[in-house]
This record gives structure tokens, sequence and C-alpha cells, in this order.
């Protein structure tokens, strides 16, 4: 198996204040790592090391053996990451026209029938109902067929019928051999997809291992044996 | 060390000044044209000059910061900023008076004295956007990003200045009235008074570093009794 | 290129919304206008200041246009997207002086319209010449504009940052224009000694073209 993503000894710093601590996670490809932790354990910031959206002071950083910044992950952040004052359809060409997906406008209209946006697709983003944003920033996080996928919270507020859109989507990208690290608190939905679990406390990891079938049953488990 | 440094030099400084003051009041004569203003030159001059090589000092630190992520780099420079930023509005004020008591004017677009004023204007928004910044890492990414756009375009600056006054002559700020030489009793004072200034301001950047990595320190530490909490 | 994908975009952004356009347009109309009253020009006073007047209506008009480059990134996290796509910070930083140049040349030609009228000025004597003064001049304002966008965006009070830093680092560009644009307004021919400022002006936007693409990633990425 080779390692998608590797952290070796990674600290970042903000000031003097250390985020990460000596971080080292291997990943490897085609798992799926549920990032679990409380807020400010430093999940964020290790997602947007992995995008190539923050630097590190200390340590390694790869992703299939090169710089993070060279990647084209699938990133999802807390923001959804499209125009307010653009279509959808605009919208989706102009990042297949960035990441250079193959035959951008069919792959659009692909995605748009399969997030459900099709008759809305000339509508501007500004108008949208929040489920419609939520499904229109699934559709640009996927649309490029990423290898990796980074999402940070992603099933946070969705709506019942994105959460199984999200699902189906993370399924399908792992049974092509997408490796996916995703963050959450919503350790059911997370831990049902996930091969693979890491909790992150005050900039450490103090758990990595899979997935076992007591975290399925007993979701809070982790957090219990470890604070 | 650094401190005994920063002290020492404050103490030699003071010594030099006191000594040449001495010199300067009581034992130089009045220059034959300009009468007893003209001792403000051994102000102003070496205020200009330190203050304009302190900005190229800090952006050697701001390179060295880029490159190593060491944050006294970025203290030091910030430092260096500020100081030359205080030397540049001595050297600014000392003309005006100096050419209030010479023209009868307070201010004169002199190429030299205009250069430095945009000097002014452009390290003074380094400052600025320092204060705007709580985050010390992102502080000292910016700020050394700034600094070298700064002191790039002051060459560009003090270039175009000086071929516009070339275009549109006015009144120049030049003490050097007898022709360009200097009495050798006024050169001594002149050298010394140079050499005090760039010990006061040695001084003061040594001190200034120190409270910027201060700051730091307490900023993380507060942070981190914030996520303890 | 796709510095040009994003600078396509923006300016689809713009030519829906058009508010950076109102905004700098009215703007610069305002200006112009205040400026008649404040000192009730003539023929001669507008020959010799006309340059000037102009520069200065589009550099504060201009600071409307760029103030909105990069901030309109920032709703829904769309910075971070570009980032972490196969675009780097160096295209993005180009992408944005490209649509801000373009906006720019717009209001720069509704300023010199509204000019000739309110002060009866044949502005159009020497248009090849200007027309490329003015472009290679509203390339270095753009350019800087873009690069301190950039630098300011996640920073509070980013709008009166933006103004207090630019202006002064812009001072050398706008002499050398100023001069240039009085001398091709007012018809005089020019001299050896006029082409030192268009050396500043070239060298101006060279300088700070490289060094921005060369910091991008510095500025960009945290």
């Amino acid at each position: 198996m080779t390692r998608a993503i590797e952290l070796a000894g990674v600290w970042k710093f903000f000031g003097d204040y250390a985020a990460l601590r000596d971080l080292t996670l291997n990943v490897e490809e085609g798992s799926c790592c549920a990032l679990l932790g409380r807020n400010g354990a430093g999940k964020t910031t290790l997602l947007r090391i992995l995008a190539g959206l923050s630097s590190f002071e200390k340590g390694k950083a790869q992703i299939f053996g090169d710089s993070p910044r060279k990647g084209w992950p699938g990133y999802l952040g807390h923001g959804i990451g499209v125009y307010e004052d653009l279509s959808a359809r605009e919208n989706l060409r102009f990042f297949a026209r960035l990441s250079e997906v193959a035959e951008p406008n069919q792959a659009v209209e692909k995605w748009l029938e399969r997030v459900d946006l099709k008759s809305a697709a000339d509508m501007l983003v500004r108008q949208f109902s929040r489920g419609m944003r939520q499904r229109l920033a699934l559709a640009r996080t996927f649309l490029h067929t990423p290898k990796v996928l980074l999402l940070d919270e992603p099933f946070t507020s969705l709506d019942d019928r994105a959460i199984t859109m999200l699902s189906e989507l993370l399924v399908e990208s792992r049974n092509r051999g997408a490796t996916i690290v995703l963050s959450t608190h919503q350790l059911r939905e997370a831990l049902a997809i996930a091969s693979h679990v890491a909790l992150v406390e005050n900039g450490r990891l103090r758990h990595t291992g899979e997935r076992t079938s007591e975290m399925l049953d007993d979701p809070g488990l982790l957090y219990r044996l470890y604070s | 060390m650094r401190e005994k440094v920063a002290i020492g030099s404050a103490v030699a400084a003071a010594g030099l000044l006191t000594y040449n003051l001495y010199r300067m009041f009581m034992v130089l004569p009045d220059e034959a044209l300009q009468g007893a203003i003209y001792r403000i030159l051994f102000f102003h001059a070496p205020a200009a000059l330190v203050g304009m090589v302190g900005y190229f000092v800090a952006l050697t630190f701001s390179i060295l910061y880029l490159s190593s992520k060491n944050f006294l780099y970025d203290s030091l420079a910030a430092s260096l900023v500020e100081v030359s930023l205080v030397f540049s509005v001595v050297n600014i004020v000392t003309g005006s008076i100096w050419a209030r008591i010479i023209w009868g004017i307070w201010w004169t677009w002199d190429y030299r004295l205009t250069s430095a004023l945009v000097c002014i204007l452009i390290f003074f928004g380094y400052l600025i956007m320092r204060r705007a910044i709580d985050e010390p890492t992102q502080r000292a990414r910016l700020s050394a990003a700034l600094c070298i756009f700064g002191c790039v375009d002051v060459v560009i600056v003090y270039k175009s200045i000086e071929w516009f006054r070339n275009q549109h002559p006015g009144p120049v700020l030049d003490f050097r009235t007898g022709g360009g030489h200097m009495d050798p009793a006024m050169q001594t004072v002149f050298g010394l008074s140079f050499l005090a200034i760039l010990l006061i301001a040695l001084s003061l950047v040594l001190i200034r570093t120190r409270q910027e990595a201060l700051a730091r320190e307490i900023d993380s530490l507060r942070r981190l009794a914030h996520t303890a909490a | 290129m796709r510095a040009l994908l994003v600078a396509r975009k923006d300016l689809a952004v713009e030519l829906r919304t058009k508010e950076s356009l109102n905004a700098a347009g009215a703007f610069a109309v305002v200006i112009l206008l205040l400026f008649s009253f404040a000192f009730d020009p003539g023929p001669e006073m507008i020959h010799e200041i006309g340059g000037g007047l102009l520069w200065l209506v589009f550099v504060f008009a201009g600071a409307l246009v760029f103030n909105r480059g990069f901030a309109r990134e920032l709703p829904n996290d769309c910075l971070d997207t570009l980032l972490v796509s196969p675009l780097s910070a160096a295209d993005l930083i180009l992408g944005k002086a490209i649509s801000n140049f373009l906006l720019l040349v717009v209001v720069e030609l509704i300023s010199l319209f509204v000019f000739g009228i309110f002060y009866s000025v044949r502005w159009a004597v020497r248009p090849w010449e200007l027309a490329l003064l003015f472009l290679l001049a509203t390339w270095g304002i753009s350019i800087l504009g873009s690069v301190f966008g950039a630098l300011t965006v996640n920073l509070r009070l980013r709008e009166l940052m933006v103004p207090v830093i630019i202006y002064p680092l812009l001072i050398p560009l706008l002499i050398a224009t100023i001069e240039l644009t009085n001398l091709l307004l007012t018809n005089q021919p020019l001299t050896a000694s006029d082409f030192l400022w268009v050396k500043i002006i070239v060298v101006f936007d060279l300088v700070f073209t490289a060094l921005a693409v060369l910091l991008a990633d510095t500025i960009l990425v945290g």
C-alpha cells in the first residue's frame, strides 16, 4: 500500500504558540481517515497544511511524495467556496477550467445533474437556498475527481438530503481509490465511512489506528478514553 | 549580553554628545556665511544617513526572516524601521528649521527633503500595517514583504524626485556654502557627532528588539491560557 | 493562462453587478466637478495642472476598484478554494491586476470624456502617445493595487490601509506620468530628458511586476 499522505514531526507555530506539536500521521492510499478532536485541537490547521493553504515551521508533509502546495485535492473548508454573483453553471465552469478538467462543459452538466441543481443552473448563487448552496459546494469539491479529499467538518449544518448525497459521494470516491481525510463532530456519519481514525488534542496526535466496530457502536468511545 | 551592548552604546553616545555639544558651542566659531545655525548640520546630516541606511539594513533582516523564519530577524527589522523613521523625522525637522532661518520659509521642496518625506510616509505605512496584525507569524511575513517593496521603491523615489528637481529647480538645502570644504575642526566634531548618533540608534534598536520579543512571548502565553481554559 | 481565467471571472462578476465601476466612475466625476468649484480654473490653469488633476482622480477612484479586488474573494472562503486549485499565487495576483487594469482603463476613459467636456480640453491631440502612456502607468497602479489588495485581504481596517500604503509607493510613477501627461495634453514636443520619465515608468512596471510574482507565495500563503 502506498502512503498517500505523510506527515512527519510537523510543528506549526502562530508566533510562539504551537498549534501542532511534533505531529506524525500516515494515511494509506484509498483509506478514509476521520480526524477527531475538540475545537481548537488543531484539526483545521492540519487540514489547511495538507491543502497547501498554510505553511509549517518544522517537519515534513507530503502528498504522494510531493509538496502539498502542488496538489489538487478536493477541499471543502468552512465556507462553501462559490461566488454569489455567478450562476451555478458559471461557478462550476470556472472551477472546471481552473482545475483543467477534461471536457469541462460536459463535466459541469454531469455534476449539476448529480447534485440535482440542473433546473437551477442559471440562477445566481445569491438566490439559492441553503440546501442548494451546500449541494453546489459538494459539486465544486468533487468536480475534478480528486485523488485526495480534504474535508473540514463537512457534515456540519447539512440538511438530510445533502448528508445522504455527501455520504454517497464519499463511498463512491473510496471505491475508486481516493484518499480521504475528514474532520468531524458528526461522529456517526463519519465513522460509518471511515476506515481509520486519528484523535488530535492540543496539537498532538493522541491516538491513531483503524476504525473498530466498538467505535461504530459507541461513537464517543475515543473521547472518553483519552480525556 | 545584548542589554550590556545597548547600555554601553547609550552611555558612550551620551558621553560623545556632551563632549560634542561643548565643542560645538564653546569652541567652534560661527560659520562665515550662515551664522550660528550651521551647527544644525551636525545633527541633520547624520540623522539623514542613519535613517536611510537603517531602512536598507531592515531590508536585509526582512529577507533573512523570509529565508529562516527566525523571529529575531523580524524584531530587528521592525525596530530598525521604527528607529530609522525617528531619525528621518529628525532630519526633516532640522532641515525645516535650517530652511526657516536661511530662506525664511518652513519648507522647501528640496529633493532630499522631499524624498525623505516620501520615505517617512512609506515606512509609516509599514508601522501602521504591523499594528493591524495580531498574529505574529502573519505580521512578520507581511511586514517583510512590505519592507522589500518599500526599499525598492525608495531607490526609485530618490532618483525620480532628483530628476524632477533638475527639471523644476527650486531652493536647495546645502550646508556647504563655502564651496564644499569643511574646516578640519568642524570635521572632527562632525565625525564624532555621526558616531554618537549611530550609537544612539544602535542602543534604541537593541532595546526595541527586546521589547518586540517580549511582546510576542506574552501573546503566545495569552493564547496558551485561552486554550487551556 | 490561468491568470486570464481569474481576470475573466472577475470581469464577469463586475459586469453583472457594476459595483466598482459605478462607484469609481461617479467618484471621478464628483472630484472633477468639485475641482471646478474649488479653483474655478481657466484654460491656462488647466494646461498647467490638467495632468496632475487627472491622475489624482484616477488614483483616488482606482482605490475603490482595487479595494474590491481581493475583498470579493472573502465571502464563502473563495480565496482558499482558489489557492487550493492548481492556480499559483502569482497567477492570482496577476489575474487580479489584469482585471483591475481593465476596470481602471474604463474609469479613465469616462474621466477623460468628462474632463474634456467640463474644461473644454481637447485631450486627444496626441492620442497614440497618450494611450501608450496611460496603459503603462495604469499597469503600474494596477499591479501595486493588486499586490496590496492581496497583502491586506485578511487584515482589519483593510480599506483604510490600502490608500495609506499604496499612495506613497506610487509617487515616483505619478511624478513621471503627470509630467508626461502635461506635455502631451499641451502638445509639446518630447525632449531627450523627457524620455527619462518614460524610463522611470517602464522600470517601475517591470520591477514591481517581478517583485509581485516573486513574493506572491509569501504574501498569500501563511
